[in-house]
């Protein structure tokens, strides 16, 4: 009833082409971005900004990353918390010894981990599928390696642990949680906006025709190695750069662990369960798996159940795992999916025939 | 069609589950509620609402993972103490303590989680935390001075942050990793007669590969160079089940020493794989977090002879007797009857007992009510227990004397060593004294280096 394209007339290619060709799409995401920009500030407290919304974000921008690799151009990875520690690692080095603006060390942090995406991403030149994902799993132990056993990289700090510089920019502190909020959801926006005109564009396209089958996209004139390494660079700039903030904005101080196998293995997850090829699937997956867990561990006490943190803890894996099964057996191709499905019966409802 | 069927099959199923746990765990309440009402208005050890007039002291533990038959004990001995001084003494000069347990399963960003969730909580916020994690403390290090909440780490965490002037808030209280590694070198000099013998030494350090195993290596690399021992340093990866080629290396080295910096699983292992490659035990020492029941006891007779430095050992005195009769003979104690009096189980109390001193000495000088994390701050820099007071609470021979200031947030750089016999832990060394002269020059240039990089602004202490 409400959902309805009829007697929206595009005059013009611009209209056509448009991102959210449907106005109620517009309105839709104008009231996301309200809600995101003003209603969440207003009434959020220190709580939900610190470990919900920060962490969701990051893990959202980290996760449209990997989806524009995985997703859209088809090459599966395990790296993804190797490419998340180069950036990590690379902006706190440039920051620590060329003292530069941290927004700048941030986008150099992702220009590092662009650099050793496509170094090793050249080997998804030759091999594809799951044998690509062991070539990634070898980045991901690499880096796990370098930066544990390399002194320079953490500075000499006797611990292995980094504790990072208050984040200033032209002497405006992002100090407090909000401030935090909105650099972040700053960076988010920006960030999709870019990846989902590349996906549209020329660039999108030969990633998902090289996606759909490589030897045909090749035959009408897509060179593989520029489609690939490209999917390669802009996918890890995207996680270089969440890898910087999470490290920055969230964690404060963190050790190689902080990057290791499990936080590829949760991104895959999410972009998986968000949906793969596409951007708000990114978005959604996030979501999901950063508070499914921590809404599952607090349900208890909402409820009034008096339990053991051990029983719930228990729970929490328990159901989470079940909730994993059941989503994906439900629909396969994720919450993006569902989300799809439930607008293409909006267009019909409340007559569906 | 399919999907919806799915659909509703999953919902009723979670439904039924959830109503399947709510009515296990309602007959459970019940049940406690109801003995609350048998032992009447008299005080019990049940927990305290976190009400108006309370204390609020947030539990980090964990009881699940890899670490969890460690951090169990640690828990239960914790929030054990502070139910008995509930229930035994009324709280802290009347006021109750209320606290809330939150599973970090020694993960980082879980335990960070679990700080935000609980910092606000209470009627004046936190009072103290523990994280009970040096990762969670590296990481919270960063977050108490914004949110004024003083952290008691007491044998874990950075070894620089006993410098007060540029770690306000944190407080190692009873050892730090270089006071504990600097009491191992001591003790294996004295056996050698003296630290000019240590000479071509070789001792093997296998550690946990994270910041908690690399907290010593500083140290230990200063003491080689001063007295040509040779130290090799052998990392074993979280969780530390796999630990076979470390081994190997020890059994081709044929190093005099072994110094293990493990935690959790990895310490059996270690034994274990010791006892494989027939590295002599009693050449083996440990941090004192490996050397507790749950680090020997599943290696068998292998772990006999294995010593560790340790903080306190394992036994019962006072404090124990009541945390029975008000307690365990109620049914009201945290976990398994076993625990009590376990090495890691009197670590917790230890801590707890840390926590509760610290507040009461902030009441002294804020009054009796509720207190603030800025406020329980100065209660711990200005903490002087001394032995009338440990025999007053009950805590003879498990606590130790212990006076801080702003300059040593540490206030004790001795230790002793305790030896597995095959039943129980026993003291085999007197106190050990690390060498201050040593140390102090290490914390300052670390807690430099540390306020250097962050562009903090120190205040030098007073005195």
């Amino acid at each position: 009833m409400f959902y309805r394209e009829a007697g929206q007339f595009k005059t013009s290619y611009q209209s056509d082409q448009a991102v959210f060709p449907i106005f109620q799409d517009r309105v839709f995401i104008a009231l996301w971005l309200l809600l995101a920009f003003v209603a969440v500030p207003l009434l959020a407290n220190e709580y939900l900004f610190r470990a919900i919304f920060i962490p969701v974000i990051i893990m959202a921008l980290a996760a449209i990353g990997l989806n524009l690799l995985v997703g859209y151009c088809g090459q599966v990875s395990l790296g993804t918390g190797a490419f998340m520690a180069v950036g990590a690692y690379a902006a706190y080095n440039f920051m620590i010894r060329a003292d530069l603006n941290p927004l700048i060390c941030f986008l150099l942090g992702g220009l590092s981990a662009t650099c050793v995406g496509v170094l090793f991403g050249i080997p998804s030149l030759r091999i594809k599928g799951f044998y690509l994902a062991v070539a990634t799993l070898a980045l991901q132990f690499f880096t796990d390696w370098t930066f544990s056993r390399i002194d320079w990289f953490t500075n000499y700090t006797p611990s292995g642990s980094i504790a990072v510089q208050p984040v200033e920019v032209f002497g405006f502190a992002f100090d407090s949680p909000l401030k935090k909020y909105f650099l972040c959801l700053f960076v988010l926006v920006i960030f999709t906006v870019i990846a989902k005109n590349i996906v549209r564009g020329r660039i999108g396209r030969s990633w998902m025709a090289t996606r759909d089958m490589d030897v045909a996209a090749e035959i009408i004139g897509i060179r593989p190695i520029y489609a690939k390494l490209s999917a390669f660079a802009v996918s890890s700039f995207y996680i270089g750069v969440a890898g910087a903030l999470w490290a920055y904005i969230h964690l404060g101080s963190w050790e190689p662990l902080a990057f290791d196998i499990n936080v590829s293995f949760s991104v895959l997850f999410m972009v998986i369960i968000g949906g793969l090829g596409s951007i708000v699937g990114g978005m959604l997956g996030a979501a999901f798996i950063t508070l499914l867990p921590l809404l599952l561990n607090q349900l208890p006490v909402w409820l009034g159940f008096s339990m053991s943190t051990a029983m719930v803890s228990h729970l929490e894996f328990m159901i989470f795992g079940a909730l994993i099964i059941f989503f994906l057996a439900v629909e396969p191709l994720g919450l993006a999916r569902l989300w799809q499905l439930a607008k293409e019966k909006l267009r019909l409802w409340p007559f569906p025939h | 069609m399919k999907h919806s069927l799915l659909f509703k099959a999953g919902i009723l199923s979670l439904m039924l589950f959830i109503y399947g746990c709510g009515q296990d765990s309602s007959t459970s309440s019940t049940e406690s509620a109801g003995e609350s009402n048998t032992a009447a208005s008299s005080t019990s050890g049940e927990p305290v609402a976190i009400d108006e007039n309370s204390h609020f002291v947030p539990v980090l533990s964990y009881r699940t993972g890899p670490y969890a038959p460690n951090g169990i004990g640690v828990a239960n001995g914790f929030v054990d103490y502070l139910k008995v001084i509930n229930a035994r003494d009324g709280g802290i000069n009347g006021v109750k303590i209320a606290f809330e347990e939150c599973e970090t399963g020694y993960s980082t960003a879980r335990s960070i989680e679990c700080y935000e969730r609980l910092k606000t909580k209470g009627p004046t916020g936190a009072t103290v935390f523990n994280p009970m994690s040096t990762g969670a403390t590296f990481a919270i290090t960063e977050k108490a001075p914004v949110d004024k909440v003083p952290l008691i780490t007491m044998g874990y965490g950075r070894s620089e942050s006993r410098n007060g002037s540029v770690f306000p808030w944190n407080f190692p209280i009873y050892g730090t990793y270089w006071t504990a590694a600097d009491v191992l070198v001591n003790h294996v000099a004295d056996i050698n007669g003296g630290l000019d013998k240590l000479k071509d030494k070789k001792i093997v350090l296998v550690y946990h590969d994270s910041p908690f195993g690399k907290e010593p290596i500083p140290l230990l690399e200063k003491r080689a160079e001063m007295h040509g021992f040779n130290l090799i340093k052998i990392p074993v990866t979280h969780p530390g089940v796999e630990q076979k080629s470390a081994w190997i290396t020890v059994r081709k080295e044929q190093p005099d020493y072994v110094f293990l910096w493990g935690w959790g699983v990895m310490n059996s292992t270690a034994i274990k794989e010791a006892a494989g490659v027939r590295y002599p035990r009693e050449q083996m020492y440990g941090i004192w977090w490996a050397g507790s029941e749950p680090d020997v006891r599943p290696a068998g007779d292998a772990a006999k002879g294995y010593q560790a430095v340790s903080m306190i050992s394992s036994g019962k005195t006072r404090v124990h007797d009541d945390i029975m009769s008000y307690l365990y003979d109620k049914g009201n104690g945290t976990g398994e009857v076993e625990y009590v009096g376990q090495v890691l189980y009197n670590v917790g109390m230890l801590n707890a007992a840390l926590v509760v001193e610290a507040i009461r000495t902030a009441q002294g000088k804020y009054g009796d009510k509720p207190m603030t994390g800025e406020q329980v701050r100065w209660g711990i820099e200005n903490l002087n227990i001394t032995q009338e007071d440990i025999d007053a609470l009950g805590l003879t021979g498990y606590m130790y004397p212990v006076q801080l200031a702003c300059s040593d947030h540490e206030g004790k750089q001795a230790a002793r060593l305790h030896r597995w016999n095959g039943n129980t832990w026993e003291y085999s060394t007197d106190w050990i004294q690390a060498d201050n002269t040593l140390l102090d020059p290490m914390v300052q240039t670390q807690a430099d280096a540390y306020a250097a990089e962050k562009g903090l602004q120190t205040q030098a202490c007073e005195s």
